[in-house]
């Protein structure tokens, strides 16, 4: 870790609304709902900066703005307002949300890795797991049909997927399998960036072991940073360097990882830490 | 040489949902030469373990400053320094050790003490090799190494605790009661390695309940609940 370095990436201001807002909407905001003109404010304001090779956790209810933040990142919606710096585009000088759509999709073979809470928004469940890889590294420009077999081989059994299974189709597979195979996926083209929405919910606590173990593994092996979305906050101390808590599309606190659980200062951050079981 | 300076801390919470402060500790100045052990004693609850937890910045002081004289900074306050300089710190210059274990599941006790080193950018075959020595130093038994320490017994995993800690090669060491429900001999091989961190210059604050293994060991004791050395 450099203390000079700049990071990855670098959120200012996001904002995404639903609805076309009113003059009270600041003020009257009832949870992240205006009660005047019923605009509801998804993200408001949000800004956070992730450095390289680090871990940066976001927790908080259902509702609290953290996917509104992951797909804004990922393009699958729109930003009200806002800027959102990489450093693997234009050098970080320009926002990826003012990029042209051959850019943006570039940027997301490339730059970013996203993996999804349902595993098939991220992968093609019909085609076999060797394609859902080789998909990826067509988008970047491959060609070679040698190379991506041998890629696809490398990232699959990086990620404890059998190379005897690469050619069945992830629908054929457990839970935990295609979250390994949907991460296998993410890291097909070195980004420099992966983003994490809630990857362990749902799977059985062996298989959310095993994929805990396989992320902070990948940190450790590729140097990647990540930013990990998660309401579990035995996830987010064993892999946060730091975390940010969001509640109603703001963010409410935000501090090193063992401080945030140990020391919280917001009233809604205390909540949360004493319903931990 | 001071290594640390600590001046008027003071710690409160606040429990927003009872709507009141603790009050931790209050009030404590003292500073710790380098290469010295600094023991820490006072009853339950007086904010012994707050003391360390604030200079480790899990805690957030209310009051007062922590001075620490950094090799990568010069002199910092540990109360006001950026989250990614206290994650420098302590990945390079500050260790936590306490008798509780925090190892990531499925990560064996090598694979925990190698892991300190790798993420914070050391090759594997560099890491496995310290991580062996270090393991070695203090004395755990080379058939546990490959084995997930959740049925370690609290000796094993404080020696695995101080070896993942130890293999970063910290200048300020932070124990926190690292001794609480050990058997006798368990001790003595903490006291022993203690010893040996200090001829080694190691700078160390420690909290410990048995006052007789304290003995001969410190180079002061800062009474919390006097505010006084001796």
């Amino acid at each position: 870790m450099q203390l000079n370095e700049k990071p990855v990436l670098q959120v200012k201001n996001l904002t995404v609304r639903y609805g076309d807002g009113c003059p009270h909407c600041q003020e009257k905001l009832e949870k992240n709902r205006c009660t005047v003109c019923g605009t509801v404010w998804a993200a408001n304001d949000v800004s956070i900066d992730v450095y390289p090779g680090e871990v940066l956790g976001i927790v908080g209810e259902s509702g609290s703005g953290k996917s509104t933040l992951m797909q804004s990142l990922y393009f699958d919606l729109e930003p009200t307002s806002g800027s959102a710096f990489l450093s693997g585009y234009h050098n970080g000088e320009d926002s990826i949300w003012n990029a042209s759509a051959a850019e943006k999709r570039n940027i997301k073979n490339c730059v970013m890795g996203m993996v999804y809470q349902n595993p098939v928004r991220g992968l093609r469940m019909d085609y076999s797991a060797a394609s859902n890889i080789a998909e990826k590294l067509i988008a970047a420009g491959n060609r070679e049909a040698g190379f991506m077999t041998e890629r696809a081989k490398e990232l699959l059994t990086s990620v404890e997927i059998l190379t005897s299974r690469m050619g069945e189709a992830p629908k054929n597979f457990s839970g935990g399998m295609q979250q390994r195979v949907q991460i296998s996926k993410a890291l097909a083209n070195n980004p420099s960036i992966l983003l994490l929405d809630e990857v362990t919910t749902g799977l059985d606590l062996s298989v959310q072991a095993r994929v805990l173990d396989l992320i902070r593994r990948i940190r450790a092996q590729y140097g990647i940073s990540i930013l990990l979305v998660s309401h579990d906050l035995a996830v987010i101390r064993m892999l946060a360097d730091r975390t940010v808590v969001m509640l109603d599309g703001r963010i409410i606190e935000s501090g090193l990882t063992d401080q945030i659980l140990e020391d919280p200062q917001h009233a809604y951050t205390q909540q949360l830490v004493h319903s931990l079981l | 040489m001071n290594i640390l300076k600590i001046n008027g801390l003071t710690k409160n919470f606040f429990l927003h949902n009872a709507n009141r402060e603790i009050h931790s500790c209050r009030n404590i100045s003292f500073t710790l030469d380098e290469g010295k052990f600094l023991g820490i004693v006072g009853r339950s609850g007086a904010g012994k373990s707050t003391i360390l937890k604030c200079i480790h910045r899990t805690y957030i002081p209310t009051e007062g400053d922590i001075i620490y004289n950094s090799k990568a900074f010069g002199e910092i306050s540990l109360a006001s320094a950026t989250e990614r300089e206290i994650l420098y710190l302590r990945n390079h210059e500050i260790g936590y050790v306490s008798q509780f274990l925090n190892v990531m599941p499925r990560t064996t006790a090598k694979e925990h003490v190698m892991n300190a080193l790798t993420e914070t950018g050391h090759s594997v075959h560099e890491a496995k090799e310290k991580a062996e020595k270090m393991l070695d130093y203090f004395r755990l038994p080379e058939n546990l190494w490959d084995i997930y320490p959740n049925t370690f017994s609290g000796g094993e995993r404080l020696r695995l605790n101080l070896a993942h800690t130890m293999v970063k090669r910290p200048r300020l060491m932070l124990l926190d009661e690292p001794t609480a429900s050990l058997d006798d001999q368990s001790k003595l091989l903490v006291r022993d390695m203690i010893l040996s961190l200090k001829n080694e210059n190691t700078s160390m604050i420690g909290i410990f309940h048995d006052l007789k293994f304290m003995d001969g060991l410190c180079d002061s004791v800062f009474n919390i609940s006097e505010g006084t050395f001796e």
